[in-house]
């Protein structure tokens, strides 16, 4: 062994680097205090491990991204964690920079001759937050789609060359393919590059001045090894547990563990829940402060100056009561920097809409994560399969261009509750036998969730329910139940369809008395042409292509004809596309792809199903 | 953690207090060098994990697919060349039917002989060569007559063409169990 030893080091003279590094002087012995600038090298050297890994398996293209990233996560072994150890530490990087930043600040460690190894250490500080920032857009998930544009729309407004800087770093004058492979480029090699090397120049300089000791001395001096080294190794085992409870925390709420994957960037859906991560709070905070036109001063001036301020430190620190105020400036700007953050977090946290935007924006990503899991990822991405998934966009299509009029369970489908009463009825369950028991009541009838708000409140039918279904024969209140039972199996609806099949008899009994025999018949058509049906034509009443039909043209003669109250014929006025009509009809009728109804493969992981916010009828 | 004192301290410069190995200079140095350890290994672990999921992956096991009507084949025996489509899921991506590879196929009496393209040596695709009525494949030279077997004493190859098991169904119907074997092999093994 000491032949081997005293061989190698003859050769590579090993051991007196390894005495330098080991046995630099630590003045006035080993403190928790001066872990921070190990505990940064030691997140840096996790970044690199575990951003190679991931690199393996990332795919940076708008159709791969976000699919790659889910794959890594929901797909891969360990890859939930793997993610989640490259996200988190992300995250205490920037906390541990502050801390840092603060310690040298504190202890003096700035001023002459340490004054290139401080800007060097501000350098990096820029560095990290590029690589976050960064960092932030790869998943390609909404989130950080929609978060990366804000930035990159401020950078446009920088004076002079802010349009080409823009179009430069997005690869175009959109965000594409291309977009992707610069910011990756920039992530896992020109930044992180750049960092090795500062950050060999940065421990170079550190080591030639040596350690500033917090005055005064405590113990005699001490060598880094081991005391120091112990204490660095506690530090960074407490930042990986740290980094380790976020990964799980989600368990602790019966969620899958790991770290958020909102669903796929999607340039077409708006996000009302963009916002950039924690640590970049308060500059968007900050930028709500600057009214149009001077946005300039927000975004870029005064980070600007700030910056410049903390590299004129060195020079401040000389004067008199220089260090004071470098001291006092730090600590007003961190103050700054958590009050807006608060600001920002209150504000929101108040912001119905915004709670609203977040909870859409969960069940978005939650579903799209059951649909890649059940069906496949198809080659045009995994934002089509929620572009084309009635459960996503249904309500978001009712939200949009019903529920100005209509409501569904009470709000707008997506959660909002509008100010306005309603004006057409109430959606939830549309043809079924509970809703049409609803409408053929006499008390609802009129009521806002029916044809109150409608000018149909005093027409015929809600004469006839009022005043005819007011006092019925048990034999009466049989026959309705039955003509109830008919109607609704006309609608096939997923949810119906064993109590369908289960009550053959009664849905007969329904249509004959529909067909005649019944006051139905008086002016609904149902399976016979009546050429004096004046209500609309109960044949297939609620199925998806009379659904859709009533949709394009609900003033065809075969629903309301010229007694269409306000409702625009959707199709035919070219308000909404073919397709939008179709996702709204079947999430309406309740007809969209259930994971549970198909035998799951053996893939481990399985998203979480989806919590059906705005439906009730899962 | 002796041997590194051992190796490192003797050149120890005078001011640099060293306190003399004791018991408790060990320990820390044992807690530093373990804790050290578990926190860097933890991130490497959770790489190698993820690095390593590619051997849970198991080869899908070969289902039978439609290939091409039996009249497409020559009646001479010769054989022909057809893409198989199946579906095929790349990691995350679901492909609709596309050509996964492809079969040579020829008429053996009232049946049909399916051999891979793909060469038992290392991985080429395999040409027919039709004036010499048999196979070659272009990158090493292996030759094989036209039943599959390996056709000169120098061809490179180890085994003979992959045979499929190929079946005619509904009276005109080729149908290949597809399937890809591992090269380099004497025997097949599937890939």
């Amino acid at each position: 062994m000491k032949f081997l030893s005293s061989w190698l080091d003859h050769r590579t003279g090993y051991k007196k680097v390894l005495h330098e590094a080991l046995f630099e002087n630590v003045p006035g012995g080993a403190r928790w205090r001066y872990v921070w600038g190990s505990t940064l090298t030691f997140t840096f050297v996790v970044q690199i491990i575990t951003g190679i890994f991931l690199w393996m398996a990332y795919s940076p293209s708008s159709q791969t991204a976000w699919e790659s990233v889910y794959y890594i996560q929901h797909g891969m072994t360990g890859g939930w964690l793997l993610r989640g150890i490259h996200h988190f530490t992300a995250q205490a990087m920037n906390i541990l920079l502050v801390l840092h930043l603060m310690q040298v600040l504190i202890d003096g460690a700035y001023k002459a001759p340490r004054e290139i190894n401080f800007w060097f250490g501000l350098l990096l500080l820029l560095l990290v937050l590029g690589l976050s920032l960064t960092g932030y857009l790869l998943p390609w998930d909404q989130k950080g789609f929609w978060a990366t544009k804000v930035a990159t729309n401020i950078m446009a407004i920088t004076p002079f060359i802010g349009p080409q800087l823009q179009q430069l770093v997005l690869g175009g004058t959109e965000y594409g393919h291309h977009t992707l492979t610069r910011f990756f480029a920039l992530h896992a090699g020109v930044l992180p590059g750049l960092m090795i090397l500062l950050i060999a120049v940065h421990v170079y300089l550190f080591r030639r001045h040596g350690l500033t000791p917090k005055q005064p001395l405590r113990k005699p001096d001490a060598a880094f090894w081991p005391d120091q080294v112990l204490k660095d190794a506690v530090a960074c085992l407490a930042v990986l547990a740290a980094v380790l409870f976020l990964i799980i925390r989600p368990r602790l709420f019966g969620m899958e563990p790991g770290p958020e994957l909102g669903a796929p960037a999607d340039p077409s859906e708006p996000y009302s829940a963009a916002r950039p991560e924690w640590y970049f709070l308060f500059l968007f905070q900050f930028l709500k402060y600057f009214p149009g036109g001077t946005e300039m001063w927000g975004a870029i001036i005064i980070p600007t100056l700030v910056i410049v301020m903390l590299f004129a430190m060195p020079f401040v620190g000389n004067w008199k009561l220089g260090h004071r105020f470098n001291i006092g400036f730090m600590g007003v700007m961190f103050v700054g920097i958590a009050l807006l953050t608060v600001v920002a977090m209150l504000e929101d946290r108040r912001e119905p809409a915004y709670q609203i935007a977040v909870q859409s924006a969960a069940r978005d990503s939650a579903r799209v994560k059951e649909l890649a899991h059940a069906r496949g990822i198809p080659p045009s991405g995994a934002v089509t399969l929620l572009r084309d998934d009635p459960f996503a966009q249904g309500p978001k299509i009712f939200a949009r261009n019903c529920a100005s009029c209509h409501r569904f369970e009470g709000h707008d489908a997506i959660g909002r509750k509008l100010k306005e009463p309603p004006s057409a009825a109430d959606l939830n369950g549309f043809a079924s036998r509970t809703w049409l028991k609803g409408l053929l009541n006499p008390e609802n009838v009129s009521s806002p969730a029916y044809f109150g708000g409608t000018k149909f409140k005093d027409g015929k039918m809600s004469k006839f329910v009022k005043k005819d279904l007011a006092s019925m024969t048990p034999e009466q209140q049989a026959d309705l139940t039955a003509i109830i039972a008919a109607v609704s199996a006309e609608a096939q609806l997923k949810s119906q369809h064993s109590m369908d099949q289960a009550d053959s008899e009664l849905i007969k009994k329904g249509s004959e008395l529909l067909k005649k025999g019944s006051r139905c018949a008086d002016c609904h058509q149902f399976h016979t042409k009546d050429e004096d049906a004046t209500g609309p034509d109960l044949t297939g009443y609620g199925s998806r292509e009379w659904l859709i039909g009533l949709i394009t043209n609900p003033g065809h003669a075969r629903y309301y004809g010229k007694r269409n109250d306000r409702m625009p014929a959707f199709g035919d006025e070219k308000i909404l596309d073919a397709k939008s009509i179709g996702l709204v009809a079947d999430w309406l009728r309740g007809e969209w792809f259930d994971a549970g109804e198909i035998a799951t493969d053996s893939r481990p992981a399985a998203p979480p199903k989806v919590a059906s916010a705005s439906s009730g009828r899962e | 953690m002796r041997f590194l004192y051992r190796t490192v301290r003797f050149n120890v410069s005078p001011d640099t207090p060293v306190n003399p190995p004791n018991r408790r200079s060990f320990l820390k140095e044992a807690a530093a060098i373990l804790i050290g350890a578990i926190a860097s290994l933890v991130p490497l672990a959770s790489g190698l994990f993820v690095f390593m999921d590619p051997l849970r992956r198991k080869s899908k096991a070969g289902d039978f697919i439609f290939v091409a009507s039996l009249t497409a084949l020559p009646e001479d025996g010769l054989p022909r060349k057809f893409s198989i489509i199946a579906d095929h899921t790349d990691a995350w991506s679901k492909l609709p039917p596309s050509p996964v590879g492809a079969v040579y196929l020829r008429r053996v009496g009232q049946n049909v002989e399916a051999f891979n393209v793909v060469c038992p040596h290392a991985g080429c695709f395999v040409d027919f060569i039709p004036d010499k009525k048999s196979y070659l494949c272009p990158c090493h030279n292996s030759t094989f007559a036209l039943d599959g077997k390996i056709s000169t004493p120098s061809s490179p190859s180890p085994r003979a063409m992959d045979k499929l098991t190929a079946e005619v169904r509904n009276g005109n119907e080729v149908w290949v169990k597809f399937q890809n074997f591992r090269a380099g092999e004497r025997e097949q093994i599937p890939a």
